[in-house]
């Protein structure tokens, strides 16, 4: 495992290969880290209550329940009915993207043209994998982007810049109650959210075990 | 409800007596019907072309379902309102607003006269084409239940204090769908800006009278609710009184729209919407 241990015993060590989606239940208690292996690499994320989908991370009841739109350890990922799903445990990246949203198809067309139309996206991701647990569009929401790197300025103006992750940072969530992560290693090839060239990341299960 | 003269209920006819005396009563927010009958319309609007006009109180809601080419004002009546604003593709809801992608895809946070509520498919719901409010916000959305309840005491729906998100499923509910449905909305009439560190500050309420019109641009679901802003922090439930007015006035000709052309992203998020059409008509 990369970075330094984290306490526990790991139940899941996976490589995630570039521009491929990912998903796994995570129990309460247990952690996941994820580790940026090659650098500037967006992580494009949503959780789900396991027991109910319907209740789902909600980054607008996050960012206004901490009153900053940064993602930071420490930072509470709160549901949309308000409940703590997760803690942010360990961030090496100083901060996480959460009102960006995940690329798609038809938001690449708007943001780079029409003959970007085919170009595989993070939303792909989502309904490929959520579909093999029972989830479909009406389920996709602003997710979370670890690594990646979206300012607001003075005026308003909002994008995605330059990352200011590195090979090797990682970021660890625990579980406030059962969950199931939705990741999509993004590959989008068209901003820098990647650097230009989407690369694997590695994600670790640890379980607390006994007390 | 009481009346201030109780009739007698115990027999059938009584009761059928007594629920028909009822009508008449005023009631400050209620939906005007028919919409044509209503009154204090926006300069050169004729109320035969009125759609849906509606005043929704604080802790309440509205919904309804309005063809492409409508115009809907909304009109802060107290000051200092927040509307919770959701918006649903009418034939198929499953494609709706997706707040990321609108700021995103405009390269602008904050919203106002021109910005395009854009859907999860690159296409365009709706055009703020008129905006005199202090500002919309699109970062924070709406007050949770357990939020509701920690800081009023009591989130639900049936309650004093609902929550912004109890309301707004509600008003889905009655097109059939559920909570899953309601993604991120948008917060008309409140400002929020974000600081370079990234902290969150609300600004001051608006002042009375002030409004925002959107033009749809699909048909569309609209669902409003009035409650306090999610970084609203005063003690007191707080919400503002709004009308709600919309009109059939179509659509102008596409060359010379100035909504369509602002931006080569605007531009493109027209043409994905015309295609749409296109293949349906």
């Amino acid at each position: 495992m990369s970075g330094t241990a984290s306490t526990g015993t790991v139940v899941l060590d996976e490589t995630v290969p570039a521009r491929a989606p990912w998903a796994h239940p995570l129990l309460a208690g247990q952690s996941l880290r994820i580790v940026d292996l090659g650098g500037n690499q967006a992580v494009d994320c949503l959780f789900f209550n396991l027991a109910n989908t319907d209740e789902r991370y909600s980054a607008p009841d996050t960012i206004a329940a901490q009153r900053n739109i940064f993602l930071v350890t420490g930072s509470t990922l709160l549901s949309n009915e308000g409940n703590p799903m997760l803690t942010v445990t360990d961030s090496t990246c100083a901060h996480h993207d959460t009102i960006g949203g995940a690329c798609s198809r038809e938001s690449n067309t708007l943001r780079y043209g029409h003959h970007t139309f085919h170009q595989h996206a993070c939303v792909e991701n989502f309904l490929d994998v959520g579909s093999r647990y029972g989830l479909t569009k009406r389920d996709l929401v602003s997710n979370i982007n670890w690594f990646m790197n979206v300012p607001v300025g003075d005026d308003g103006t909002l994008g995605i810049v330059d990352g200011i992750s590195a090979p090797g940072l990682y970021v660890e969530v625990r579980a406030e109650m059962d969950v199931l992560v939705v990741i999509s290693n993004c590959p989008q090839i068209n901003n820098p959210c990647n650097g230009f060239d989407p690369t694997p990341i590695e994600v670790v299960v640890t379980d607390p075990g006994p007390a | 409800m009481s009346t201030s003269e109780q009739l007698p209920t115990a027999t059938l006819e009584s009761a059928r007596d007594h629920a028909r005396s009822q009508v008449g009563l005023q009631s400050v927010t209620a939906p005007t019907v028919p919409s044509t009958a209503a009154s204090n319309l926006p300069e050169g609007i004729e109320a035969s072309t009125v759609v849906w006009d509606e005043t929704i109180g604080s802790g309440n809601y509205a919904t309804r379902a309005i063809a492409r080419g409508t115009h809907i004002r909304i009109t802060d009546l107290d000051g200092g309102a927040c509307i919770a604003l959701a918006v649903h593709r009418a034939d198929h809801t499953p494609e709706r607003l997706n707040v990321a992608d609108t700021v995103k895809v405009q390269w602008q946070a904050y919203l106002g006269t021109g910005t395009l509520l854009l859907s999860d498919m690159g296409r365009v719901l709706m055009t703020v084409v008129d905006d005199t409010a202090v500002g919309h916000d699109a970062l924070c959305g709406c007050l949770s239940p357990a939020a509701a309840s920690e800081r009023y005491g009591d989130g639900s729906a049936s309650g004093p204090t609902p929550s912004t998100r109890d309301l707004l499923c509600l008003g889905l509910a009655k097109h059939g769908l559920g909570r899953r449905d309601l993604p991120p909305i948008i917060n008309l009439f409140t400002s929020v800006r974000v600081d370079e560190d990234g902290s969150l500050r609300l600004g001051d309420g608006g002042p009375a009278g002030a409004h925002i019109e959107l033009r749809s641009e699909m048909d569309v679901i609209v669902t409003l609710a009035s409650g306090p802003h999610p970084l609203d922090d005063r003690d007191e439930y707080s919400a503002s009184t709004v009308r709600i007015t919309a009109w059939r006035d179509g659509l102008p000709d596409a060359a010379t729209d100035p909504f369509r052309t602002t931006t080569p992203e605007r531009r493109r998020a027209f043409e994905n919407t015309d295609e749409l059409l296109r293949g349906r008509t």
